[in-house]
């Protein structure tokens, strides 16, 4: 039979992890609240970004002379991955499913007789990636200290991104990160940034393209475009992530604290149980003492 | 004629401003430009500089250092690297900014090893960052070029 005083430290165990949980939960909703404000507020910008940049490459084209980051380097040999997840873990399958995403492509462009290269953007996705493709990774960025991610953050990563095609190590970039649903469900996504790719421009139907004045040229402005571009979408990607994380979290959390109550729950029960056995158990003992005189 | 447009400044982070403005005077790569209602749609980048938008409320300004600008029909939009309102600059403000630009300016000399391109560029940048602190007012502390 479990001991009382055991099922009584179990019991109580129990409950302080359900306060941290619960505490973390609600952590996660503020941070979540702040991080959706974040994502929204930098809409505007990648609104307008993708709409001028798609017009804009729409127009250039395929030309000869576009820049590289449009057109790609001609080649398809070596396959670089920016793999996004978050710094901490505690937020359910999260940054599983962000990285078991970039190992379908890993496999996939392996098998391709690719060279992969692995940048990794968080604690978590490295020490899973490490251990698995450790001879792929080339770089890991930190953002263990920061504590909302800005603009000068995706520039940093963007920038060494860009150095890297400059030196031609890649062909192609995709990024991973994990795109905001709602706050019960977010979904790993893979995005190509370099070569660039937009949507076209949908409005050709009706009334015709705007014809632009460019100052200085098109390509020009598409040279100066393209490279903020890849910070732009590193940057939504970024956000998106962070408010995804603290989503997942929020609901992992929710599930450990009700959990936590459902074992504190058939705890409790037990250990009522348990006592009554031995309150019987004495009365047993004390008459059949009595009887026996 | 219309004779207000619709003014957007964005930047990555946040919308700085957005308002109903009689003209906007921009700091394009080649020489400032104002955009009035019914301005042909242009696209220009910009230079770091200061931005003014007219209202009928008076005109507001705003320190911008870079990015592109959409003149369309609907009216103008900013998509600045990175924007303030005027007031709300400082000192460090313009210091760091400047001392952003020389170091790519170094970076670059050092990278592209003094080719023309590149290194003008980055040269360009900077003196545009200390014109415009000199234009408001806030002279940055190493102008050495």
């Amino acid at each position: 039979m479990p001991n009382l005083k055991d099922l009584k430290n179990r019991i109580d165990s129990v409950k302080s992890t359900k306060k941290i949980t619960k505490a973390m939960q609600m952590v996660a909703a503020a941070k979540l609240r702040r991080a959706q404000e974040a994502a929204e507020n930098a809409r505007p910008y990648a609104e307008r970004f993708d709409a001028v940049m798609g017009q804009l490459a729409a127009s250039v084209g395929d030309s000869e002379t576009a820049p590289k980051l449009l057109r790609g380097t001609g080649k398809d040999d070596t396959h670089l991955l920016v793999v996004m997840t978050a710094e901490k873990g505690l937020c359910g399958g999260f940054n599983t499913n962000i990285v078991k995403k970039s190992i379908v492509r890993i496999k996939q462009s392996l098998a391709d007789g690719k060279t992969v290269k692995i940048i990794t953007v968080g604690k978590k996705g490295r020490d899973v990636l490490r251990r698995q493709y450790r001879d792929h990774l080339i770089d890991h960025v930190d953002l263990t200290e920061v504590k909302r991610v800005g603009y000068g953050d995706a520039q940093d990563i963007a920038r060494g991104i860009l150095k890297r095609f400059d030196a031609d190590e890649f062909d192609r970039c995709f990024i991973y990160y994990g795109e905001f649903e709602n706050v019960v469900s977010q979904h790993p996504r893979e995005q190509q940034v370099i070569p660039a790719t937009f949507d076209k421009p949908e409005e050709d139907a009706d009334a015709g393209q705007t014809l632009y004045d460019y100052e200085p040229g098109e390509e020009e402005i598409l040279a100066d475009l393209l490279p903020r571009g890849v910070a732009t979408q590193i940057f939504a990607a970024l956000l998106e992530n962070a408010a995804s994380e603290q989503g997942a979290r929020m609901t992992a959390m929710d599930n450990a604290t009700r959990n936590a109550e459902d074992m504190v729950e058939d705890l409790n029960r037990e250990y009522n149980r348990t006592r009554q056995a031995v309150i019987t158990n004495e009365l047993i003992e004390i008459i059949s003492g009595a009887e026996a005189l | 004629m219309a004779d207000t447009l619709k003014f957007d400044l964005v930047s990555p982070e946040r919308r700085v401003a957005s308002m109903q403005v009689t003209a906007v005077r921009l700091p394009a790569t080649e020489g400032d430009m104002t955009a009035m209602p019914d301005h042909a749609p242009t696209l220009t980048t910009l230079r770091p500089g200061v931005l003014h938008a007219e209202g009928p409320d008076g005109t507001v300004e705003f320190v911008v250092t870079g990015g592109f600008a959409e003149i369309g029909a609907e009216g103008v939009s900013v998509l600045a690297e990175e924007s303030l309102p005027r007031d709300e600059v400082t000192q460090e403000t313009i210091d760091r900014m400047v001392e952003e630009a020389a170091k790519a300016h170094a970076k670059a000399k050092d990278q592209f090893d003094n080719q023309p391109g590149p290194v003008d560029d980055a040269a360009k940048l900077l003196s545009d960052m200390v014109a415009m602190g000199e234009h408001i007012g806030l002279s940055p502390k190493q102008p050495s070029l």
